[in-house]
């Protein structure tokens, strides 16, 4: 009898999917054997997102299969997924707060019209369950009470409950203590050893050293690598992860440094969870620089130029502006003292889609008296500027009439610079400046903000894209977790940066 | 030991009066609470009701019967509720614009069509006592027992026996309401997609379908609570009769913290006030002097602000309420 | 954002061609329940035109009317456009009227020109500070403005019957109403200031107040449009966070629209009270802020928009009570069918017919382009 090894839990052959011009998954073969931990890796935007929605039901690939142990799946839905014994743990809970852990165990999943003979079933599993993998929760504990992790372990207990053989988890350690995230590694390692297959998505390299048994790295829509993970090295994924891209090449003098424009002192922000997720950060920015900071989104970027441009309060630490204290400044106070603030996300924050291109203009400066003739707002002033705009930023079509909605991304980002750079800032705080934007306004862009600092301007840049970080900065901060963990000049390595961005290096950087 | 007796015997109509006065609202708000339970709002409830009051008054003066009466209000309900339905789930379209176009929809059109049936101004003909619900012959000997004329014989007679079958079916509808919602499958997953229909959606339920269902139960309770005022309360539909008590129903709920015997609690108190203020009209309180009834009737409205603005405590509904369900990869 | 029901359409299909088919739509129902009634529509629409806008007289009731409308309108309008439903411009018309009485009564037999700005303020003020409380219970503790404003409707119309019986009523009055205001210090009828350029307006109480309204549309399109306050409700109303990074307090502007959106509505007042009964009565909004919910929505909330639906209405209202009288099966109860229909078509069920449209447009667009 020929000793034939089991097919592969979970296998992709070439799933291609595209959404418009995007190119999400391109062709992507990937085997993921039984009883394994199998890590995912890649940047934000690499696909890892998509595959993992084409395998839960989410959407459907537009060409390849999918095989689950060796027999081809038809998973239209979320419900042929769970079918198919395919469970997922999304990076949002999908768990109704205020109900108690039963009932969002049963939720979907009871056996009857009367809910007692399926808690009594529902009970008793838990009970083993929680004995088989540590995942002991209180059955009648009100989800909202519970911490992130007891949730996170509500998530997992769905999934085993409706008999998942195989998990995807996606990034499930982002919203975790590290002593959290250690308990879900002996769960992991637990239920591995019981035979279930483990997909863990993340770009925490170290964590997929210490706890996966393979891992795959995806980039732009590939897989790039596909290794066993004893047989790798960090700086091997972190290279395959940030890969080689042509570089946009701009055209940029030395800096020439001046005052401390923008000072952030020991700076802490905490979410509504009371999570830190800016954890004591100091820097420093000088006139004439560019400083950057590196880091995969989610590790506190954000919140940190929101509590630098005001829109949210820190809880504790200093924000100085040229000499100026405006920690817990409200944003109108803060643009008046002389920042000014380029959004990540425009169609959230930046503009209004409804209003026109001209009135857009006005965010956020409506208060200024050049736009004011009396008690009025003064059109043909406002109309003049929007026209100058739109004239020097080469913003198409050249109407600035019309509904912010109809621009382009890379016009509507054109749009908010040409605002955010008109009043000449001292310092500009800029958040993924051309996400979404197409290359031909990445440059322009990139011009500008290269000819503000010429002039002797502040700016803090915070991107997903460590290519324009490294084009554009004259200086790199790496954040992960809420704190700096690095700085570099633009010229070091990207294995270097890599690791400083996912918290490897091991050298941090407090003020 | 008489000052006591004479307090129940004076108290026992009035708690009668207040049980009787708190049935319409008690319907309503329990419709109230099933359909934003799952996540639809609903301000038309006073539309419902004036609909179905109007069908069911028409219904038992053309067939002569109470039956027929709530079968034609609670369809007249149910008919209003799934258009409210339609434009709320699948037209995801504002829900409390909707509410008011069903209210002033149902103020119209019953008026209108009262007029052209019957030509007595928008009012059904009146209603025989054959053709309503009338109080019970259920007094079981009881009141013998406990002494006709001492205070609790008194508050057996006037408050608990002999009411229409519909209060006591209003006083039913509180604990089966609980039983489904809190104990029964359909029941979790209604009061989850009031609450994160995504979730509800990921574990591959049909979001449209469940809250579809209780806007139908909405439809129902509605029909209910119309009937009892034109068959049971009065003799028939007469123009406006609801008189904002759909409204008051929407208050008792927020006040009851979307829970059915809260409402329960909610709508006796309401009731009570209304009927404790007939009962005190003109007569000067020891102290105080005539206390206006508009005080009293005033205060539910006050009771509801307040507890909305967060000075009684914290009254939260369901987290998904009033926000359309697409879903948005 | 979700496909299909935000594809684009060309501006005029948006704005013009869908509302009027929102409006199509709500009467042809209304023309099917008055053929179930038994009565033949296009006579009745033949009556109602002839009836509201056929002769001076009607014309003035129909102005009339559109007065009250236009301020509720504008009301509600300028609530929307700062994202919140105001349906309690009944309760603040209400609040109005009293501001306006205690004026009339404490300068009872002054010339009406003198007493007048007094009067406006008063009403403005009033109604505003009946606005104020679920304005601010909204803002600062999120409590939902549309349950809070149903609730001071109810509260206006109970202060008021308290009031007018036990308070400031007429002695011996058969129905709770203060005593008439001297004939001096009632807004004179434009009938009897035109009547001697021969335009005959018979018994319309048509006043000044439909100047004023008219002015009221002007200065909230002004507002709206070109102030940085309109500019700061406006952001709010369409993006929250975006007003929080412009450096704007959503909770204040919350607040001071829902002021303005209750002054406006006090005007109605003026018009009412000093204008045309004469004296504070119950009930004497008689609706018209809920016609006003109608009125913004058909108007899209803005002013023009208003001002036309307003007249719509005006028409509807006075139209109805001459087909009332002509064909008594049709009430005047059909006037608020109408009215239901509007506010759901125009409303709830506004983008009910994008998926249509767009479908026939991407058609076009197809042949279009493939025919090139």
């Amino acid at each position: 009898m020929t000793g034939t090894s089991p097919p592969p839990a979970i296998q992709f052959v070439g799933i291609d999917k595209r959404f418009g011009a995007v190119h999400a998954n391109r062709d992507v073969d990937l085997a993921i054997e039984a009883g394994t931990i199998h890590g995912l890796v890649g940047e934000n935007g690499a696909g890892k997102s998509t595959l993992m929605s084409i395998l839960y039901g989410f959407y459907a690939a537009d060409r390849g299969e999918i095989l689950i142990h060796g027999r081809r799946a038809d998973i239209r839905s979320p419900a042929d997924a769970i079918h198919a014994g395919i469970g997922m743990v999304h990076q949002q809970f999908m768990l109704v707060e205020t109900m108690s852990v039963l009932e969002n165990v049963l939720l979907g999943a009871e056996d009857a019209f009367r809910l007692a003979p399926s808690e009594t079933r529902a009970r008793a599993v838990l009970e083993r369950l929680a004995a088989d993998y540590e995942l002991a929760v209180d059955p009648d504990a009100i989800v909202a009470d519970l911490s992130v992790g007891e949730q996170q372990r509500v998530e997992i207990l769905k999934t085993l409950y409706r008999g998942a053989e195989i998990l995807i988890l996606d990034e499930p350690t982002a919203v975790l203590t590290p002593a959290e995230a250690t308990h879900l590694f002996r769960i992991l390692d637990r239920l591995a050893n019981e035979g279930k297959t483990v997909l863990l998505i993340t770009h925490k390299l170290k964590e997929i050293m210490a706890i996966t048994d393979r891992v795959a790295v995806m980039r732009a829509g590939e897989i790039v690598a596909d290794f066993a993970t004893r047989e790798t090295t960090i700086e091997r994924l972190a290279e395959a992860m940030v890969g080689r891209r042509v570089l946009l090449e701009v055209d940029k003098g030395p800096s020439v440094p001046g005052a401390v424009e923008l000072a952030v002192e020991d700076l802490v922000v905490t979410d509504r969870r009371g999570v830190r997720v800016v954890d004591g950060v100091g820097f420093e920015v000088r006139a004439g620089e560019i400083v950057g900071i590196a880091g995969v989104a989610g590790n506190g970027q954000s919140e940190l130029i929101e509590a630098i441009a005001g829109i949210r309060a820190p809880t504790r630490g200093r924000i100085v502006l040229h000499g100026i204290d405006v920690t817990g400044l409200d944003p109108a106070e803060i643009r008046e003292a002389g920042l000014a603030h380029i959004p990540e996300d425009r169609h959230r924050m930046g503009l209004v889609l409804d209003f026109t291109a001209e009135e857009n203009m006005l965010l956020g400066h409506q208060d200024d008296p050049a736009w004011a003739r009396g008690l009025l707002l003064d059109g043909a002033a406002i109309h003049t500027a929007a026209a100058t705009a739109f004239s020097d930023f080469d913003i198409r079509p050249n109407d600035p009439g019309l509904r912010a909605a109809l621009f382009s991304g890379g016009n509507q980002q054109k749009i908010v610079v040409a605002r955010e750079v008109a009043r000449s800032p001292r310092v500009l705080l800029v958040g993924q400046p051309t996400r979404g934007v197409d290359i031909g306004a990445i440059e322009a862009i990139h011009e500008r903000l290269i000819a503000l600092r010429d002039r002797g301007h502040a700016l803090l840049l915070v991107s997903a894209e460590l290519d324009e970080i490294r084009s554009l900065s004259d200086r790199i901060l790496a954040m992960c977790q809420g704190r700096i963990t690095g700085e570099c000049r633009p010229d070091a390595s990207e294995a270097e940066i890599g690791l400083m961005m996912a918290g490897a290096a091991g050298r941090e950087v407090r003020s | 030991m008489t000052d006591d007796a004479g307090f129940l015997v004076l108290a026992a109509p009035v708690l009668g009066s207040g049980l009787r006065l708190a049935v319409p609202l008690l319907f309503a708000c329990l419709a109230g609470l099933w359909s934003e339970r799952s996540g639809v709002v609903d301000i038309g409830l006073e539309g419902k009701m004036l609909a179905a009051a109007f069908a069911a008054g028409a219904a038992a003066a053309t067939w002569h019967s109470p039956w027929a009466g709530l079968m034609a209000g609670m369809a007249a309900s149910v008919a209003l509720a799934l258009v409210h339905g339609f434009a709320s789930i699948s037209q995801r379209g504002n829900q409390i614009v909707s509410g008011t176009a069903i209210n002033f929809l149902a103020a119209g059109l019953t008026v209108l069509l009262g007029q052209v049936w019957y030509g007595q101004g928008g009012r059904t003909p009146q209603l025989e006592a054959g053709e309503r619900f009338l109080g019970l012959d259920l007094d079981l000997g009881i009141a013998r027992l406990l002494g006709e004329t001492s205070g609790l014989g008194q508050i057996w007679s006037e408050a608990i026996a002999g009411h229409n079958i519909l209060v006591y079916g209003a006083l039913a509808a509180v604990p089966i309401t609980w039983w489904i919602l809190w104990r029964t499958r359909f029941g979790l997953r209604l009061r989850a997609v009031g609450d994160n229909p995504q979730a509800v959606d990921t574990a591959g339920v049909s979001v449209a379908g469940l809250r579809y269902r209780a806007v139908i139960v909405c439809g129902v309770l509605c029909g209910c609570a119309g009937t009892y005022l034109s068959v049971a309360q009065s003799a028939g539909f007469v123009r406006d009769m609801t008189a904002g008590k759909g409204f008051i129903a929407l208050a008792a709920l927020v006040f009851a913290k979307w829970k059915p015997f809260n409402a329960l609690a909610a709508c006796l108190l309401f009731g009570l006030l209304d009927a404790v203020a007939i009962r005190l009209q003109g007569t000067p309180i020891p102290g105080v002097g005539t206390v206006p009834v508009q005080v009293f009737q005033a205060l539910p409205y006050l009771l509801t602000v307040v507890l909305l603005a967060g000075f009684i405590g914290r009254s939260i509904p369901p987290k998904a309420s009033g926000i359309p369900y697409t879903k948005d990869r | 954002m979700s496909p299909s029901s935000r594809r684009e359409l060309p501006a005029l299909v948006d704005y013009a061609l869908i509302p009027l088919l929102n409006l199509a739509v709500a009467f042809l129902i209304a023309g099917l329940v008055v053929l179930a009634i038994g009565e033949n529509p296009l006579e009745a629409v033949a009556i109602m035109m002839r009836g509201a806008l056929g002769y001076p007289e009607g014309i003035g009731f129909t102005l009339y009317y559109a007065t009250d409308f236009v301020f509720t309108g504008l009301a509600v309008a300028v609530a929307f456009h700062a994202g919140l439903f105001n349906i309690g411009a009944e309760g603040q018309a209400t609040l109005g009227g009293l501001g306006v009485a205690l004026v009339c009564l404490t300068f009872d037999g002054a010339p009406w020109w003198l007493v007048f700005p007094f009067a406006l303020a008063a009403s403005m003020l009033f109604a505003a500070g009946w606005a104020f409380v679920p304005a601010w219970t909204q803002a600062r503790r999120g409590s939902h403005i549309v349950i809070t404003t149903i609730m001071f409707n109810y509260l206006a119309a109970t202060l008021m019957v308290w009031l007018l019986v036990e308070v400031m009523g007429k002695p011996g009055a058969m129905s709770p109403e203060t005593r008439t205001f001297a004939e001096a210090t009632r807004l004179p009828f434009l009938r009897d200031t035109l009547a001697p350029f021969g335009i005959d307006l018979g018994q319309s109480p048509l006043n000044p107040m439909v100047i004023v309204a008219g002015l009221a549309a002007v200065f909230v399109w002004i507002l709206i449009w070109r102030t940085r306050l309109g500019f700061e409700i406006r952001t709010v109303g369409k993006n929250p966070t975006a007003a929080v990074y412009a450096g704007i307090d959503p909770g204040q502007v919350v607040i001071v629209a829902m002021l303005i959106s209750g002054a406006l509505a006090g005007l109605l007042a003026v018009n009412e009270v000093m204008g045309t009964q004469h004296r504070l009565l119950l009930e004497f909004v008689a609706g018209a802020g809920f016609v006003g919910i109608a009125v913004a929505l058909m108007g899209r909330s803005h002013p023009f928009g208003v001002v036309l639906a307003a007249v719509l209405f005006g028409i509807l209202y006075q139209g109805g009570a001459e087909l009332a009288f002509d064909k008594p099966k049709i009430s005047r109860d059909m006037i608020v069918v109408i009215q239901a229909l509007v506010i759901l078509f125009a409303g709830a069920l506004e983008h009910m017919f994008r998926p249509a449209l767009i479908a026939l447009f991407d058609r076009r667009r197809a042949l279009a382009g493939g025919a090139a």
